[in-house]
């Protein structure tokens, strides 16, 4: 094999109370695709970002084509050639889509910025990952998977020997995957290394040669996928001997279907959604399936009044209401947890616990602060059944792995025990043992009666769980299916192409 | 704001939020014995307590009051730059009516009032309006020392009123009545943020806004809330300053408070984007402010330099409290590895 492009040696790293790495080794070869494998927490962002000069290393040695390096910053990394995609999207939302692609690096003309060609650029870029959106418009205004997918492009258009790419298709649905893939093995093919992180196994199975595994900071070993099966290949993560990978039992068909919480009737908004009647019941958990862009997240924002609907009514048991806001919503025991953790969810410099019990104390009101004991008893439970790593509820949303700083948010919206639970991509970055305790919660609580709106880009997760799938396309409602245990994701991309067909 | 420092709590004294705060105040004030052998003594004559410690407490008063205010502003991603003509307004209604002969409850009264009222006129540009904070308040920063001079008349109003001298300048169970109020306006802002959750959401929508208003929180109440309360805190300093001097200088009272204020705010560690804050450290912010001031006296730091002094004095506290210059100091290249096959001569592996 040819010299490796990249190595790192004994790399250790420790945060106050944490050490995130400890001893690690990683090699990458000029034109693979190497997968970084691990539980939430294991330390794979943060080997990265060790790697791009974000974090300074307490002990180990960084080699790029075998000359001992130092990297300062994530500028000098981009400079040695090594392109990273951040797990959480770091771009300026109050720029244009095409300045972000360009940004620091501007096509000049006669020592001018050329608007003309970057937008141009900008637009094919964009379209190599069959992405056709104006370039023009504010970054901001993008849903979570097209700014992911602008970040990808930024950076594999850097030309860099190493891409480095943590969990990019966290949000994105199968066409934007297979299209990623497709022009991740064109890059592999020019030979350059790509590091690749994603909790989906079947894709890491898919698109890698090699995977390396940590566990808990710890290197557990480098190996090549085909000579690993998948059960080892957890078992490797988890630390646990597994008999066989853990499925949940198909969404109980004898759903017992309560009250009506909800009645959508010609609910919609203009250049969002079109309008949509729909019946959402207690104890029923409802699959929302559809491509990037159909609306899927716009209908859920409308329910919650995130956004206000410009046409329709909807109506509780108790006949019409106004849903102004969130707070009318949650007033009326609706609850959302919003698919961008970052920008939508989190207050990053908050604690765990602040986080944890915002809502639920907005919704007592701020005369009635939880109690200590209270908070304390309530955080620690759910820390303990979503298994946040670390289990300190006193840390800093900030410094938590991304998949448990997902966990935090949805712990967030538990705790209201609400009526009616949007879940919009709860699972997002969230590794497969926990991914499975999640979806089995939420089959339980509907169970409990809870109503449950389900919101995932990977159509396995909805079909597994849900008992009704809403088919979006194209910001409409196009069917609606009854999930009867026969139903596949091909059914359900096939519902998408006819809905393209009637219209 | 034990919350705040949580976290950290088992990082040791060094990393705790306060430390530098506190380290410098204490540097200062022991600088001062330098210069002052007993600047450290508390006397007590005919009951009151004397000393440079309750001096600096006493003159630091109102701006202790008005940096309290501007915490709650600045923790919900605001600032507001009129507390100074707010100070001016509330000091010159109050002298008028003195002067005019209306009574201490209307004077006070009516100062109190002025000062919500412009504290809402505030809040309402920013939320309703959307303007941003910086500029909403501006332009009362500008019109209210106009309001003030058209209040004294462009003179400066005295006034002889034993009982109004007590607010800033009298003593009340041994102590300047001023601390006394500040202490309470402490007390009472503490209790009001951290034993309701009113401080949990105000650092919510200062960390994260939309964040916030989709977890429920209706920001706009609470931003208004934040401009009025420091309003008020501006209002009652503006009697305190006009108290002490017995006069109202619709011209210069309160000129550049604003600025101290978030100075002190920021040097106690609250962030000028919002979020966090600490009432503890904003309070050691001014006084570090003030013990500055009286350094600058008591060291016979000749008038020319003073403003260079207290510059670099900021500075370094500003630096010491950055954890990007800290950074600096203790950024080192990672240790090599144990391993000694690794540590040999990379370019010679190659083949
Ligand atoms: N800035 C920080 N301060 C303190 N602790 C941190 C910081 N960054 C990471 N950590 C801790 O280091 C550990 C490893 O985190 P890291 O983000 O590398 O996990 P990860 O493998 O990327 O997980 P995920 O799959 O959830 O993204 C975690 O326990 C995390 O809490
Ligand atoms: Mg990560």
């Amino acid at each position: 094999m040819a010299a490796p492009v990249l190595e790192m040696e004994g790399i250790s790293k420790g945060f106050p109370g944490v050490q995130a790495l400890q001893d690690v080794s990683f090699r990458l070869f000029p034109g693979e695709v190497h997968g970084l494998m691990g539980e939430n927490g294991a330390g794979k962002s943060t080997l990265i970002k060790v790697l791009t000069g974000v974090h300074t290393a307490d002990a180990g040695l960084v080699t790029i084509d075998d000359v001992d390096t130092l990297i300062r910053g994530p500028l000098h990394a981009q400079r040695l050639g090594i392109s990273t995609v951040y797990q959480e999207v770091n771009l300026c939302p109050n720029l244009s889509v095409a300045e972000n692609i360009f940004i620091g690096r501007e096509p000049r003309r006669f020592g001018r910025i050329d608007w003309k060609q970057i937008n141009r650029r900008a637009t094919e870029l964009l379209a190599r990952l069959g992405l056709d959106l104006d370039v023009t418009a504010q970054l901001g205004s993008c849903s979570l998977a097209v700014q992911q997918l602008i970040a990808i492009v930024r950076a594999v258009d850097l030309k860099a020997k190493v891409l480095i790419l943590d969990e990019p298709t966290s949000s994105l649905d199968r066409g934007e995957v297979a299209r990623l893939f497709s022009v991740m093995r064109r890059l592999k093919a020019d030979g350059v290394a790509i590091l690749f992180v994603s909790h989906f196994l079947e894709q890491i199975y898919e698109i890698c040669d090699r995977v390396t595994v940590l566990r808990n900071g710890g290197l557990v070993g480098e190996y090549p996928i085909g000579e690993l099966s998948r059960l080892d290949l957890v078992a490797k993560m988890t630390g646990q001997e597994l008999t066989a990978l853990e499925e949940l039992d198909e969404a109980s068909p004898d759903v017992v279907k309560g009250e009506r919480l909800l009645a959508l009737e010609g609910v919609g908004r203009t250049g969002a959604i079109d309008p949509v009647d729909l019946d959402l019941h207690a104890g029923e958990v409802v699959g929302f399936a559809g491509l990037l862009g159909s609306g899927r997240s716009e209908l859920a924002r409308l329910i919650f009044g995130a956004d206000s609907a410009d046409t329709g009514v909807i109506r509780t048991g108790g006949g019409p209401v106004a849903l102004k806001g969130p707070r009318a919503a949650i007033d009326q025991g609706i609850a959302f947890c919003p698919e961008d953790r970052k920008g939508d969810g989190l207050i990053m410099d908050l604690t765990v616990e602040e986080n944890i019990i915002l809502a639920l104390q907005v919704s007592r009101g701020w005369l009635k602060p939880l109690s200590q004991r209270k908070r304390e008893e309530l955080v620690g439970s759910y820390i303990k059944a979503l298994r946040i790593h670390p289990p300190h509820p006193y840390a800093l949303v900030k410094n938590l792995s991304g998949g448990n700083q997902q966990k935090v948010l949805l712990a967030r919206w538990l705790i209201t025990r609400p009526k009616l639970l949007i879940l919009d991509e709860p699972t997002r970055g969230i590794d497969i043992g926990a991914k499975t305790e999640i979806q089995k919660l939420v089959v339980s609580l509907a169970g409990d009666g809870m109503g449950v709106v389900f919101i995932s880009a990977e159509l396995e997760e909805v079909l597994r769980i849900s008992h009704k799938i809403e088919v979006l396309r194209d910001r409409r409602l196009v069917a609606e299916l009854d999930n009867d245990g026969t139903l596949t994701p091909e059914h359900i991309l096939q519902t998408i192409a006819n809905g393209a067909a009637d219209s | 704001m034990n919350r705040a420092d949580a976290p950290s709590r088992h990082l040791g004294i060094l990393k705790h939020s306060l430390f530098w705060p506190v380290t410098v105040l204490i540097v200062m004030l022991l600088a001062n014995v330098i210069f002052t052998r007993d600047f450290l003594a508390i006397r007590i004559e005919q009951g009151h307590l004397y000393g440079s410690l309750i001096d600096i407490l006493l003159f630091g008063a109102p701006l202790i009051l008005v940096a309290l205010g501007m915490t709650m502003v600045i923790a919900t991603g605001g600032v507001d730059l009129s507390v100074g003509a707010t100070v001016a307004i509330s000091g010159a209604l109050a002298c008028d009516l003195i002067a005019k002969g209306h009574g201490l409850p209307v004077a006070i009264g009516a100062a109190i009032g002025a000062s919500l009222l412009l504290g809402l006129w505030n809040g309402l540009l920013v939320t309703r309006l959307g303007i941003q904070p910086i500029i909403a308040t501006l332009i009362l920063m500008v019109a209210g020392r106009g309001i003030a001079q058209l209040i004294t008349g462009g003179q400066i109003i005295t006034i002889n009123n034993q009982g109004y001298k007590l607010i800033g300048g009298g003593y009340w169970l041994g102590l300047p009545f001023a601390i006394i109020l500040v202490a309470v306006a402490l007390v009472v802002t503490v209790v009001l943020t951290r034993r309701t959750a009113l401080g949990l959401l105000i650092e919510s929508v200062g960390g994260n806004a939309q964040a916030s208003r989709l977890a429920g929180i209706r920001s706009s109440g609470l931003i208004v809330l934040a401009y009025v309360f420091c309003g008020l805190c501006a209002g009652v300093a503006g009697l305190m300053i006009s108290s002490n001097t017995l006069s109202a200088d619709g011209n210069n009272a309160g000129l550049w408070i604003e600025l101290d204020a978030i100075l002190a705010v920021v040097l106690g560690g609250t962030a000028l984007t919002g979020g966090r804050f600490s009432l503890a450290g904003t309070v050691l912010g001014a006084l570090i402010i003030q013990t500055l001031d009286t350094t600058i006296y008591t060291a016979g730091i000749p008038p020319r330099t003073t403003l260079v002094f207290s510059a670099a004095v900021v500075t370094i506290v500003c630096l010491l409290q950055s954890p990007a210059f800290r950074a600096r100091f203790t950024r080192k290249r990672p240790e090599r590895p144990a391993d000694p096959v690794s540590t040999g001569p990379k370019q010679e592996v190659t083949a």
